[in-house]
């Protein structure tokens, strides 16, 4: 079955999320990413952002902590296709963030193969006063049910 | 690092040259990011579902554009935009290179931003992520 447009606006549960340090660091190391500003407290502290920050994709980390949003979706027809971080400001060391996944969009193309649906799905996350951190946003291909062996 | 005044539109940067990916790293970064899909780690569930082998996670080749663009913006800017469109397949053995091309200067409110292209290629020229990111500058 296709999707149909009354999942905008899904909501899945809220949650919080705390930044350490080691966390900022093993993904930072992951990546191969040496940069002082997320793994020297004494450097970090002398630049503009104060103290340690996380990598620019670190929020994808917090998206794949909550519970999600339930939705009847067939994973082998789901292919993410782009995703995009929206900053008000960097994530920092210490932050305590809360975060919520909201289904914001469905909408479909004509493709090669017949029509695709486009789900995009936000993770926002923002701080203990409310204040937008970042928005993480995926978008999702949703494939024809025919295309899939 | 990047300065305003010295960036012009449609100026080449300097390209990161990333290390080989290694199997080891997939599984580092599934533990750091929490994507445990072993798609990613298990050589026979990626066999069993017709790929040659692991492959690296999308999230993995944006987080080399991440890194490519905050080495880019130093401490003389921030990332405010980052999006990458998915490629294709990254496996064990290739070795990824990011490159940007300035699009845009302008400035808002009184405050100065660059919008740079981004792409993350194979050394067989295939890319494997494009994208964009703006940075403002401080």
């Amino acid at each position: 079955m296709d999707l149909d447009t009354s999942i905008i606006g899904l909501t899945g549960p809220p949650f919080t999320f705390e930044v350490d340090k080691r966390h900022i660091r093993q993904f930072a190391l992951a990546i191969g990413d040496y940069n002082p500003l997320y793994l020297d407290e004494e450097y970090a502290a002398q630049t503009p952002y104060g103290g340690i920050i996380a990598p620019p994709t670190f929020p994808i980390v917090i998206g794949a902590e909550g519970e999600g949003i339930k939705l009847e979706l067939d994973p082998k027809r789901m292919l993410h296709g782009e995703q995009e971080f929206i900053y008000t400001r960097p994530i920092r060391l210490g932050d305590t963030l809360i975060c919520q996944m909201k289904v914001t969009d469905l909408y479909e193309r004509e493709g090669k193969s017949g029509k695709m649906q486009f789900l995009v799905v936000d993770t926002e996350i923002a701080d203990e006063g409310g204040n937008m951190v970042v928005i993480s946003r995926m978008n999702i291909i949703y494939r024809p049910k025919q295309q899939i062996g | 690092m990047l300065k305003y005044e010295e960036l012009q539109e449609g100026q080449e940067l300097q390209p990161l040259v990333k290390e080989t990916v290694t199997k080891v790293q997939l599984v580092k970064y599934a533990g750091a990011s929490g994507d445990f899909n072993p798609l990613h780690t298990d050589d026979q569930f990626a066999q069993s579902i017709g790929m040659p082998g692991v492959i690296a996670h999308g999230m993995l080749v944006m987080g080399f554009l991440g890194e490519y663009v905050n080495s880019l913006a130093g401490v003389t800017a921030a990332v405010t935009n980052l999006r990458m469109r998915f490629g294709a397949i990254t496996r064990p053995g290739d070795q990824i290179t990011c490159t940007a091309v300035i699009r845009n200067l302008y400035e808002e409110d009184g405050k100065r931003f660059a919008s740079l292209e981004l792409n993350a290629q194979k050394a067989t020229e295939k890319v494997v992520g494009s994208g964009k990111a703006i940075l403002q500058f401080f």
